[in-house]
């Protein structure tokens, strides 16, 4: 029970402070892909990967108290910055989450830009196609990033990276 | 540009929600006659919501056509002759408002849970795999099936015609919102589609909505808010849902434990195995599954025939609101007592988050979450919903969520045995 909220208080306990509500939601994407037992759901929206269950996740353990929300304007939209907060900690000492791996794997995805893993992110959604189809796929359906082969040859590298990660505990 | 065959006559179904659903392209008809659309006229639309409001019998098979109603009327009248519309995408769109809920199975949203599948996966499946409707789609053209299976997944290149299907306000929410509300019975969920229609204009990759029709919109946002929590939310069908989602985890692990069933649930083999396959998804269906939870009563195991039973006669679990912040604790505390008690916390003691609901509320998609709803202003600028109307900011900025504890009272109530584990249980949960 709370399980599933427990999960994701884990990941700020992992990663630290997350900036971005887009970042974290493609790092648990991502995580999802890389076997993670992560259970929000996710569909593919005009920005990506998204899971509504997610942002309501995340929504509850601010109203908990579980985690700290400031936003922040920045230039024409605002950003939220996301933390860990010490109920949130008493909570997941009481309700402990043990996920080999997740530690490493998390610090590394939120060292990492949003835009980087928007790309990872959709590259893993469509990882049953061929590569140069995913990268057309890239290249249409986002085509306002303007991503370049580099990037997308960088976020395959990444992803072998993390998945070797995911596999290895510290 | 790809034609499409029309019937020698207009056929149509007579709706209560738009008062007439209107065929001409026989495409539409013959996918309407495939074995698997006429499938989702036993899926219900609501679940088990019908166990709270009795009306809620409508299924998936009233909605597609629904869907398909609004987006042939946005797609023959209001963008007819607009700028930005490409009239060569007028049957995609069609096809996908029609198609677009194929994949749900019974009870979705707990089957899904329990055996860990998107009914996406699914709706991919039947367009793009050997089935009728894959036929129908081929022959319009070879490549039309995949066409119409990127729309509905969201990864169409066409986002303008994703939108009218999946976007914050689109066909899909305009009907489930009204129909929901007149089966249910209730007052709220209406809005002037007729308005919000007409002031829809076509852009490259979404819609927008002309300012002077702003009204019309926040109606429409203010219906979905109060649905959310009057019908959508209720406890009472989440109560339903618990038991239902309860029911399926006890079958799955009698199974995996070797459980002798008196009704071997054959049509459940490969979903316990985790190997669903689109024959068996294709042969289930309510009238399966409550054939089964009929037969599980009268199992040897317990929990199953309780739950089963519980379902079938609607003898739900009772719940007390639930302050996981403050209350973590006695939970732990209430789980030990249960076990105590003799009743298995596993399967009666339920933690319900309005997170675990398929249900959305608008937000303003800050930081290219989700695309929000744009109003188009006098001057030609374009401005998110929320920055304009003080209404939907105030909703769209106001934080609801809501959590329950789930129990049978009946069991607790029922002294006759472990009578001071219950009665402590009964205070903690202070009833």
């Amino acid at each position: 029970m709370l399980k599933e909220h427990a999960k994701i208080l884990q990941v700020f306990h992992s990663a630290g402070e997350i900036v971005g509500r887009k970042k974290l939601q493609k790092m648990i994407y991502i995580a999802k892909k890389m076997s993670f037992p992560f259970q929000e759901r996710f569909q593919f929206h005009f920005f990506g990967p998204y899971s509504e269950e997610l942002t309501l996740r995340v929504e509850e353990l601010c109203n908990m108290g579980f985690l700290q929300e400031t936003m922040e304007k920045k230039g024409g939209y605002h950003q939220y910055r996301y933390t860990l907060t010490p109920a949130g900690r008493e909570f997941l000492a009481v309700n402990q989450v043990d996920i080999p791996c997740l530690d490493d794997c998390f610090t590394d995805m939120n060292g990492q830009s949003a835009r980087f893993l928007e790309l990872v992110s959709t590259i893993l959604y469509f990882e049953g196609l061929p590569k140069e189809e995913v990268a057309e796929k890239v290249f249409t359906l986002k085509s306002k990033q303007n991503y370049t082969q580099e990037e997308i040859d960088e976020a395959y590298e990444y992803i072998e990276k993390l998945k070797k990660k995911a596999q290895t505990p510290q | 540009m790809r034609l499409s065959e029309q019937l020698s006559e207009e056929k149509v179904f007579k709706d209560p929600v738009h008062r007439y659903v209107h065929v001409r392209d026989k495409v539409i008809w013959d996918l309407i006659n495939t074995k698997e659309f006429q499938r989702l006229r036993r899926i219900k639309q609501l679940g088990t919501t019908y166990l709270t409001f009795h009306g809620a019998e409508h299924s998936r098979f009233n909605h597609s056509l629904g869907v398909y109603e609004i987006v042939r009327r946005i797609v023959d009248d209001v963008f007819r002759d607009r700028e930005d519309w490409n009239k060569d995408h007028r049957l995609l769109a069609l096809c996908a408002a029609l198609l677009h809920d194929l994949g749900h199975g019974p009870f979705s949203h707990s089957f899904e849970k329990v055996f860990d599948f998107d009914h996406e996966h699914f709706t991919q499946q039947i367009i793009l795999g050997d089935t009728e409707v894959n036929a129908v789609l081929r022959g319009v053209d070879p490549a039309f099936p995949k066409e119409v299976a990127e729309v509905i997944g969201k990864t169409s290149q066409n986002k303008l015609v994703v939108s009218l299907i999946s976007s914050q306000i689109d066909a899909d929410r305009m009907d489930y919102l009204q129909r929901d509300a007149y089966y249910t019975g209730v007052s709220y969920g209406h809005f002037d589609m007729e308005r919000i229609l007409r002031v829809m204009r076509p852009r490259e990759d979404f819609v927008v909505f002309k300012k002077s029709g702003m009204h019309a919109v926040e109606d429409y946002i203010m219906s979905r808010y109060q649905m959310y929590w009057q019908i959508y939310f209720h406890p009472v069908t989440r109560s339903a849902e618990v038991i239902l989602t309860k029911i399926l985890h006890r079958a799955k692990d009698l199974y995996h434990d070797g459980y002798k069933f008196k009704h071997e649930p054959v049509h459940f083999h490969s979903s316990f195995n985790n190997q669903l396959t689109l024959h068996d998804f294709l042969k289930l269906d309510e009238a399966v599954i409550l054939y089964y939870f009929q037969m599980w009563q009268e199992e040897d195991d317990p929990i199953l025939s309780d739950l089963c039973s519980r379902f079938v006669n609607r003898n739900l679990f009772k719940y007390v609101e639930f302050n996981p912040a403050s209350e973590y604790k006695k939970l732990t505390e209430l789980a030990i007592l249960f076990t105590k008690a003799g009743i298995d916390p596993d399967y009666y003691l339920v933690v319900d988050s309005s997170s675990d609901l398929p249900y959305d509320f608008y937000r303003p998609g800050e930081e290219e979450e989700r695309l929000p709803i744009y109003l188009l202003m006098e001057n030609g600028e374009i401005r998110e919903l929320s920055r304009e109307s003080e209404i939907v900011d105030a909703i769209s900025g106001k934080r609801r969520t809501d959590h329950k504890l789930y129990f049978p009272l009946d069991f607790l109530k029922d002294v006759s045995e472990n009578r001071a584990v219950k009665e402590k249980i009964l205070a903690l949960l202070e009833i």
